[in-house]
């Protein structure tokens, strides 16, 4: 994170620019944004079409763990029900019954709002499915790549030595808005570089190698697939788990890059400089 | 105050962003050049696992123990015509399979001649591509063995499965397979499902199992095969029933 030559002064403050985002860094981020948003949809637009998840090979309906259902109030309007694990909830218009295309209430896992298309359709589904998966496994590669050979892994990622020791005690501190961004001038902060870390080489490759498992092809081509998830159905399973863990990755990215300074981080993104005032 | 506006800002911003980006999606969904550039990835994912898997990889093969207590019907779950009930109602004693097209010699086989073909049983799992899998036992001939006995011409590509079953508009199901599917040892036109003489929900009197290829694939109620040199001449072109409706022709994944 090398400083930047740039400084200005405006209104009476004194600014300095830190260069924070190395092209690659910076495209790779905003390609992967819109590949997410669509493999997100597509993939609920698949989930749709058998919206319940299990474990093992098998999806014996009885022994589902998410079940998105529906079911015929006394008043004859239809009610979304939600099973998970063994557990029921009404969830009416945003899970199991949502309103469809003609605003009239209809059976659906995820409402249309949520999906790829948004319409049920499964095969245009898996097509936008399966092709924004390459563009998401190329764009990681690009990305991965360019952080092992340019140090940016080294660097700004891993945690620097004994930066993790002494950090737990401190961590109310360390999550209070102003200290947050006054740390985001300096660069990563810990919480940062490890929930980066996880995403990176946890959630992602978790995401593409359960999205694989679920291929019959590729489990005849390598059977460890299987064993390693303990099932197809697993797979599928902890695929979704994935995804909303992503989901709630994006939820806190977004959180962050507000209480931090919305204006002057998303600007970093493109430009990749950061304003500092003077001092900070 | 500045922050607050700043964050409803955002907020609308991002749920417009949303909007316009799912929207989007469905109008592109609808285009004549869009699904064509989203359909580039399936013979990269084709080619990509053909040279990833060895030709005669198997699927992984269950016990007694693993079987579904309960095993779905999907699709047509009984054809219902007059000739399908006819036969159906003999025990398919009269039906007969006929295999032909780009074959040195035709055949028409009876299920006691298939029954006396080399044969196979085998428990699989069965992945649809809704997302459920079902477990199952399988005993059917093989279709390399069958293929064989016919002997397909030098320009043959494919094998193509016509089915006594139509859809609510009267379109008939057809499926396709090529010859490295049709020569694997998992692939075979089974007759019995949990050794019983195959029941009507999942195909009477006889159904192709593909193994390493989602349930779609596994054609039903199969009629008549017919060697082919392509699929565009059939139906609508992309070698089966579902494919014409927008699914993957390669189907394993």
């Amino acid at each position: 994170m090398g400083e930047g030559p740039h400084s200005d002064s405006a209104g009476g403050a004194r600014w300095r620019r830190l260069y924070r985002h190395s092209p690659v860094v910076r495209v790779t981020h905003w390609i992967n944004f819109p590949v997410l948003v669509i493999l997100l949809g597509s993939g609920l637009q698949i989930f749709n079409a058998h919206p319940s998840l299990y474990w093992g090979n098998r999806s014996d309906a009885d022994r589902a763990l998410l079940a998105l259902g529906a079911r015929r109030a006394p008043d004859g309007s239809l009610q979304g029900i939600t099973q998970l694990l063994g557990r029921e909830f009404d969830t009416t218009g945003w899970l199991g019954v949502s309103k469809g295309a003609h605003g009239r209430p209809e059976i659906r896992g995820f409402p249309t709002w949520a999906t790829i298309p948004g319409p049920r359709w499964l095969a245009m589904g898996r097509r936008w499915h399966l092709f924004f998966a390459w563009l998401f496994v190329l764009n990681g590669l690009v990305y991965v790549g360019h952080s092992l050979a340019q140090g940016h892994l080294r660097r700004e990622l891993l945690p620097a030595r004994g930066e993790l020791r002494g950090f737990g005690p401190t961590l109310r501190q360390h999550l209070h808005p102003r200290r947050l961004r006054a740390d985001s001038a300096r660069g990563y902060n810990l919480l940062q570089k490890l929930s980066y870390l996880s995403v990176i080489f946890l959630l992602a490759p978790l995401a593409i190698l359960t999205g694989l498992t679920m291929s019959p092809w590729l489990d005849a081509a390598f059977p460890g697939l299987i064993t390693l998830f303990d099932g197809r159905q697993s797979a599928r399973t902890i695929h979704f788990l994935a995804a909303l863990g992503l989901v709630l990755f994006f939820l806190i990215h977004i959180t962050m890059v507000v209480v931090v300074g919305p204006v002057n981080h998303t600007r970093a993104m493109f430009t990749g400089r950061l304003r500092i005032r003077e001092g900070e | 105050m500045k922050t607050l506006s700043r964050r409803g800002l955002l907020k609308r911003l991002l749920g417009s962003a949303g909007l316009l980006v799912l929207s989007g999606c469905d109008r592109l969904s609808q285009t004549r050049w869009f699904p064509p550039l989203l359909e580039t990835a399936e013979p990269v994912n084709r080619t990509l696992h053909h040279l990833l898997a060895h030709r005669d990889a198997v699927a992984r093969e269950f016990t007694e123990a693993d079987l579904s207590p309960r095993f779905p019907s999907n699709g047509t779950y009984d054809p219902d015509t007059p000739a399908y009930n006819l036969l159906r109602a003999s025990g398919f004693r009269d039906w007969q399979l006929e295999v032909g097209g780009a074959v040195e010699r035709p055949v028409r086989l009876s299920l006691a001649a298939l029954r006396a073909l080399p044969a196979r049983t085998q428990i699989t799992r069965h992945d649809c591509v809704e997302g459920w899998s079902a477990i199952a036992k399988w005993r059917g001939v093989r279709l390399g063995a069958l293929l064989e006995q016919v002997g397909p011409l030098p320009q043959a590509r494919y094998v193509m499965f016509f089915c006594f079953d139509r859809d609510g508009n009267g379109a008939h199901y057809y499926e396709s397979i090529d010859f490295e599917d049709a020569y694997h040892p998992q692939t075979i036109l089974a007759y019995e499902w949990n050794d019983e003489p195959l029941p009507v929900p999942y195909g009477a009197p006889l159904r192709l199992r593909v193994e390493r290829q989602l349930g779609y694939k596994m054609a039903k109620y199969i009629d008549r095969i017919e060697v082919v040199e392509s699929l565009k001449p059939f139906m609508g072109g992309k070698g089966g029933y579902w494919e014409d409706r927008g699914y993957e022709w390669y189907a394993g994944i």
